[in-house]
C-alpha cells in the first residue's frame, strides 16, 4: 500500500516593530531578563492594552504578499489558559474575524522536478493570517545547572506575533522545507521580521497525517487522523521530524492500529517524536471578543497605501534579474533568495560602467564573484551578506581593475582574499603588493627570452611535438613575474618565439 | 460649623481665598475620621502622612500666589480598586492584601494635577462583586443612618465616607450599580458616567465592558466638580471616547430650567416587589419635577425583565478572564508552602486562588467560566450579548420620546446586614434598577429623595442619553435646589 502524506504548517513570526503589540516597551532582543517590561505587559491589576499601529501595517503587508482577503473588520479575542509565562493568564489573539484569510503562497515544487526536469510552480493555500501577543520565556536551568524551580523572563511577553496557517496542501517534508524557506524569504523581503529560527523570531509547528494513495488517482478519500508536531527548532529539524512522523504513522497503520490524535514533540537528540503524555487535558480556550479593544476597521485607503508601498517581492525580483541583467535562472535564483544579497548585487552592478555590449559579461562576472568567492567564505564563517567586510563598492572596484586589465583574473583572486581578510580596497592592496599586471610586450619578451634560455630541455620537447610543454614555460614566466604577467600576452609571445625560431 | 461639614465647593473657595489652609482642612477630616471610623469602617487604608505632605505643598503654592489646580487642597476618598502609585490597592481581597500599585490610575493622575489630596482607600465588596460591601476581606462597613444596615455596594466605603462627612468627595466604580445603589442607601449623590466618558486605566477590572469610575458627593454641585476633573479621553484606554467633556460645573452655575423637559417613567420599574415607600417617594419626586415645568410620561422598556440575567452572564464571564491574573506568580498572595511543598503548577494555582478569593468571587468566576466554555458559549454568553443589544435598543427608542428617565435607585431602602448574604440571587435582585444603565452604557445619577419611616434614605435615579451627563446633572440640581 502506498501512502500520501499531508502536511499543514502553522508558522509564528515575530514582527520587528520597535515596541510591543499592546504597550510601548522595547522589543529589543538579548537584554537582561525583565528589563523590557511595564505594568501592561506584566499584567498588573488595572492595566489596559493599546494596539500598535505598525504591527497592523506589517500584518497587512504580509497578508497582501500572501494574496489574502483582508477583513474589513477584525476582532481581537481572549484565549484563556493558565501558564506562568502568560501574565494575564489569557493571550490577546484573534479567533473569529481574523485580519486576513484565504490566500496562497507559490512555491517551486522540487518534487515535480524529477518528473519534468523543470521546476514546477505550486500554490499552497493560506487559511488565515492573524495577530497575537507573544508569551514570556521560562527557564528551568541556569547554564548547565538544573533548578528545582522555574524562572520567568517577561521581556518577550507582548511582542507581536503573526500567525500564518497553511491549508493541508503540502505533500512531503521537502515541500514543507521549501514552503518555509519561501515564506521566510518573503517575510524578510517585506522587512517585517528577521525570521531567525535560532532567536525564535520564526517558529513552526506542523499537522501531519497520511492516507492511502492510489496510483491511478492521487489519493483516496478524506484526510487521515492528524498529529500535531512541535519543538522543531530549525529547518533541518522540520524535515527530519516530518520524515520521522510520516514513517511512524505509516507503521502504525500497517500494523492495523489507529493513529492517536495528539501533540507530539520532536526530540532532536533522539531523532524521534514523542507524545506529550502530561496531565494536561484538552484545552478549552473559551475564546470571547476582547472587551478592552474596539473592533479594528481596516479602511480601503489604508490597505491601498500599504499595497503601494510594498517593495518588490522575491519572485518579481528574480524575473527582473533574469531580464535586466541577462542572468541565468539559477544565478538569478541564488542572488534573489535573500533580499540583502539581491541588494548587494545591484549595488555592485550600479557602480560598474556597463555598456550593452558588455552587460552580460559583467553581470555574470559579478554574479560569480558573489556566489563563489564571497558567499563561499561567508558561509564557512556562518556570516550573512550584511556582515561582509567586502562592501559592494569594494567589489566593484576589484572588478573594474580586472576589466581595465590592471590585474589578471587569477591575481584578482589573491587580492580578493586579502580584501576579505583586511577590509582594504583593491587598489590599495594591488599597490602595496605590487601586483599590477605586466602587459608591456617588450618587458614580457625580455622575460620570455630568459625563460627560454633557462629551460632548453622543455623547449626541445615542445619543438619535438609535445605542445603541452608550453604550459611549463608559461608557468616559468609567471613564476618569474610573481604571476603578474598577462597570461594572454605571455602565451602569444612564447608561441611567436618558439615558432619563429626555427632550428 | 466644623470644617468637615463644609462642601467641596465651600472648601475650595475658602482655601483659595486663604481663609483656611489645606493643612487645616485635611487635619480636620482626619480628626473626623478618628471620631466615626470605628463605628462605620469606611476605610481599608489611610494615607495620612502623604496627604498632609501634599496639603503643605498646596499651601506653599497658594502662599506664593502660584497657580493651583481646581481641587486644590480638597481631600478625596478613593475606592480600593483604583491604583495609586506606592499605595496598597487591595480590592477588598486577601489575594491583594499587600499589593502596592506600581503606577497611578489616569483619574488619580488627573486629581494630582488638580492638586487634590488622597485621604485613603475605601472598603468595598471584594473585586467590586456585591451590593452590600459584606464580601470584603477586611470586614463590614456600616450605614451611618443605621449601623445595623448595609451601606450598599460595592462602593460602600466611598459612600459612607461621604455620608459620615469623613471626606467631601469620593471616587467609586460602577459595574451594575455600585456607585448609585450605595449613594441611594446612604442618602448622598452618586453618578455613573457614560461608558467611555472616564478612563478605566488603573481601575482594577471586574467586567471590562460595564465598569466605569464615577464621583460620590454630598450634593450635585460637588458631584459635577469631581466629574469634570476625571472626565476625558485617555489614549491608554482604548475604550475611552474622544469627545470633549463639557464644563459640568459651569453649566450648573448658570440659571437652569427644565420647562418642557420630557421625563419618562418606565412602567416595568413600578411593579410588585418594590417597597411601597420607595414607589411613593419616586412618584412624588416626579410631581415635583412636573411642578417645575417638566412633562412626565409613561414609557416602556420591554426587555427589563432580562436585564439581571443578562448582566449575570456577561459580567462574570468577563470577570473570569480579568481575575485569572491573580495566581501568586508575579504579585499578590501566594499560598504558603506552594514553593517548597512540592506542589505542581496546577496545585499551586488552586491553593493560592482557593485561599485568596472569597466565596462570592469564586462563585462568579465559576459562573463566568461555565458560560464561556465549549458547548455553552452560544447558549449563554453569545445569547446574553444579543439580549444586551435589545436592552440598549429599548433605551434608544425611549430616548426618542423623552429626555431623561426617572426610576427608583433600588427596590428597597438599605436592608439589614446579613439579611441577603445567604441568598445570592436575592442579593443580585437589588441591582434591578441600576443594571440596565451599565448594559446600555448610558449615564445615571442617584440623588436623595426622602426617607423611609425607618429613617433610611431613599434614592431617586435619573438616567440620560449617552454623553448627556450635563442633562441629568441639571435635572438633579434643579430638583435638589427645590426640596
Amino acid at each position: 500500500m502506498n501512502y500520501q502524506s499531508v502536511i499543514g504548517l502553522e508558522v509564528h513570526t515575530q514582527l520587528k516593530t520597535r515596541s510591543k503589540l499592546f504597550c510601548a516597551c522595547s522589543t529589543e532582543f538579548g537584554l537582561p531578563p525583565n528589563s523590557n517590561i511595564c505594568p501592561v505587559c506584566t499584567g498588573q491589576p488595572g492595566v489596559l492594552p493599546v494596539l500598535n499601529k505598525k504591527a497592523i501595517e506589517y500584518a497587512i503587508r504580509t497578508a497582501i504578499a500572501l494574496n489574502c482577503k483582508i477583513a474589513e473588520r477584525a476582532i481581537f479575542a481572549r484565549k484563556n489558559y493558565f501558564y506562568p509565562d502568560l501574565p494575564k493568564n489569557y493571550q490577546i489573539s484573534q479567533y473569529e474575524m481574523p485580519l486576513a484569510e484565504d490566500g496562497y503562497l507559490e512555491i517551486l515544487n522540487a518534487e515535480n522536478a524529477e518528473i519534468s526536469r523543470r521546476m514546477q510552480k505550486k500554490r499552497i493555500g493560506i487559511e488565515r493570517v492573524h495577530l497575537e501577543e507573544d508569551a514570556g520565556k521560562l527557564l528551568h536551568a541556569i547554564g548547565a545547572q538544573e533548578l528545582d524551580y522555574s524562572l520567568v523572563d517577561f521581556n518577550r511577553t507582548g511582542i507581536p506575533l503573526l500567525e500564518i496557517v497553511s491549508a493541508p496542501e503540502i505533500y512531503s517534508p521537502e515541500e514543507a522545507y521549501i514552503y518555509l524557506q519561501t515564506l521566510k524569504s518573503i517575510l524578510q523581503y517585506l522587512e517585517v521580521s528577521d525570521c531567525d529560527m535560532e532567536k525564535g523570531s520564526l517558529r513552526c509547528d506542523a499537522n501531519v497525517s497520511v492516507r492511502p494513495q492510489n496510483v491511478a488517482s492521487r489519493f483516496i478519500g478524506t484526510l487521515g487522523i492528524k498529529t500535531e508536531i512541535k519543538n522543531m527548532n530549525s529547518f533541518k529539524a522540520l524535515k527530519e521530524a516530518l520524515t520521522y512522523e510520516i514513517t511512524r504513522q505509516i507503521e502504525v497503520l500497517e500494523s492495523g492500529e489507529k493513529i492517536v490524535q495528539e501533540t507530539r514533540l520532536w526530540d532532536a537528540d533522539k531523532g524521534i517524536t514523542q507524545s506529550m503524555r502530561s496531565k494536561e487535558y484538552a484545552h478549552d480556550y473559551r475564546y470571547f471578543p476582547e472587551p478592552d479593544l474596539v473592533p479594528l476597521v481596516l479602511e480601503k485607503d489604508f490597505i491601498e497605501e500599504i499595497r503601494k508601498s510594498l517593495s518588490e517581492l522575491p519572485t518579481a525580483r528574480k524575473e527582473r534579474f533574469i531580464k535586466e541583467y541577462q542572468l541565468s535562472e539559477y544565478d538569478a535564483g541564488v542572488l534573489t533568495a535573500e533580499k540583502m544579497l539581491a541588494d548587494y548585487y545591484e549595488e555592485t552592478i550600479n557602480r560598474l560602467q556597463i555598456t550593452d555590449y558588455k552587460l552580460q559579461i559583467i553581470s555574470k562576472t559579478t554574479a560569480n564573484w558573489i556566489t563563489t568567492e564571497l558567499l563561499g567564505r561567508l558561509n564557512a564563517e556562518n556570516k550573512t551578506i550584511t556582515e561582509s567586510t567586502v562592501k559592494p563598492e569594494d567589489l566593484a572596484g576589484l572588478i573594474k581593475l580586472i576589466q581595465e586589465g590592471i590585474i589578471s583574473g587569477k591575481i584578482a583572486k589573491t587580492v580578493f582574499e586579502e580584501m576579505y581578510k583586511t577590509g582594504k580596497k583593491a587598489e590599495e592592496i594591488v599597490k602595496e603588493k605590487g601586483l599590477i599586471q605586466i602587459a608591456d610586450e617588450k618587458e614580457i619578451a625580455k622575460i620570455v627570452e630568459e625563460v627560454l634560455k633557462e629551460n632548453e630541455p622543455v623547449v626541445k620537447e615542445y619543438k619535438a611535438g609535445k605542445e603541452r610543454a608550453i604550459g611549463a614555460l608559461v608557468g616559468a614566466v609567471m613564476k618569474k613575474t610573481s604571476g603578474r604577467a598577462n597570461p594572454q600576452i605571455v602565451n602569444k609571445i612564447l608561441k611567436q618565439k618558439l615558432e619563429g625560431e626555427g632550428k | 460649623m466644623g470644617i468637615y461639614e463644609l462642601s467641596a465647593k465651600e472648601l475650595r473657595e475658602k482655601i483659595k481665598k486663604k481663609e483656611i489652609s489645606s493643612e487645616e482642612v485635611v487635619k480636620a477630616f482626619y480628626k473626623r475620621i478618628e471620631e466615626v471610623e470605628e463605628k462605620i469602617h469606611s476605610f481599608i487604608t489611610l494615607t495620612k502622612e502623604e496627604a498632609i505632605k501634599r496639603a503643605k505643598a498646596v499651601d506653599g503654592k497658594i502662599k506664593n500666589n502660584e497657580p493651583v489646580g481646581e481641587l486644590a487642597g480638597i481631600p478625596i476618598a478613593i475606592k480600593d480598586n483604583l491604583c495609586i502609585q506606592g499605595t496598597k490597592t487591595t480590592c477588598g481581597s486577601k489575594i491583594l492584601e499587600n499589593y502596592i500599585s506600581p503606577y497611578d490610575a489616569t483619574v488619580i493622575k488627573k486629581l494630582r494635577e488638580a492638586d487634590a489630596l488622597f485621604i485613603g482607600k475605601t472598603n468595598m465588596d471584594e473585586f467590586a462583586m456585591g451590593s452590600s460591601t459584606e464580601t470584603s476581606y477586611f470586614g463590614l462597613t456600616r450605614n451611618p443612618h443605621n449601623l445595623e444596615c448595609i451601606p450598599g455596594g460595592s462602593s460602600g466605603g466611598s459612600a459612607t465616607a461621604v455620608a459620615a462627612k469623613e471626606v467631601p468627595l469620593a471616587l467609586g466604580s460602577d459595574t451594575g450599580g455600585s456607585i448609585r445603589q450605595p449613594a441611594g442607601c446612604c442618602g448622598i449623590v452618586g453618578l455613573k458616567p457614560t461608558y467611555g466618558r472616564v478612563s478605566r486605566y488603573g481601575l482594577v477590572a471586574f467586567a471590562s465592558s460595564l465598569d466605569q469610575i464615577g464621583p460620590l458627593a454630598r450634593d450635585v454641585y460637588d458631584c459635577a466638580l469631581l466629574l469634570k476633573i476625571i472626565s476625558g479621553y485617555d489614549e491608554k484606554d482604548s475604550t475611552s471616547v474622544n469627545l470633549p467633556a463639557p464644563d459640568y460645573v459651569g453649566n450648573l452655575e448658570r440659571k437652569q430650567e427644565i420647562k418642557g423637559l420630557k421625563v419618562g417613567l418606565p412602567k416595568e420599574y413600578f411593579v410588585e416587589g418594590i417597597d411601597p415607600e420607595v414607589g411613593k417617594a419616586v412618584k412624588e419626586s416626579a410631581k415635583i419635577l412636573e411642578n417645575l415645568g417638566a412633562k412626565i410620561e409613561e414609557i416602556s422598556l420591554p426587555h427589563t425583565e432580562y436585564a439581571v440575567a443578562t448582566y449575570y452572564i456577561i459580567a462574570p464571564s468577563e470577570a473570569s478572564a480579568n481575575l485569572a491574573r491573580y495566581d501568586g506568580v508575579r504579585y499578590g498572595y501566594q499560598a504558603l508552602g506552594t514553593r517548597h511543598e512540592g506542589l505542581d503548577l496546577v496545585e499551586t494555582y488552586e491553593k493560592t486562588r482557593g485561599e485568596g478569593f472569597g466565596a462570592e468571587v469564586k462563585r462568579r468566576i465559576m459562573l463566568g467560566t461555565y458560560a464561556l466554555s465549549a458547548g455553552y458559549y452560544d447558549a449563554y454568553y453569545l445569547k446574553a450579548l444579543k439580549v444586551r443589544t435589545l436592552i440598549k435598543q429599548d433605551f434608544d427608542e425611549a430616548f426618542k420620546k423623552v429626555d431623561v428617565i426617572l426610576t427608583p435607585t433600588a427596590p428597597t431602602p438599605a436592608f439589614k446586614l446579613g439579611e441577603k448574604l445567604d441568598d445570592p440571587l436575592k442579593m443580585y435582585l437589588s441591582d434591578i434598577f441600576t443594571i440596565s444603565a451599565n448594559l446600555a452604557g448610558i449615564p445615571g445619577i442617584s440623588i436623595p429623595c426622602g426617607y423611609s419611616k425607618n429613617n433610611l434614605p431613599i434614592g431617586l435615579q435619573i438616567l440620560g442619553k449617552p454623553f448627556a451627563e450635563e442633562t441629568i446633572l441639571k435635572v438633579a440640581y434643579i430638583y435638589e435646589q427645590s426640596v
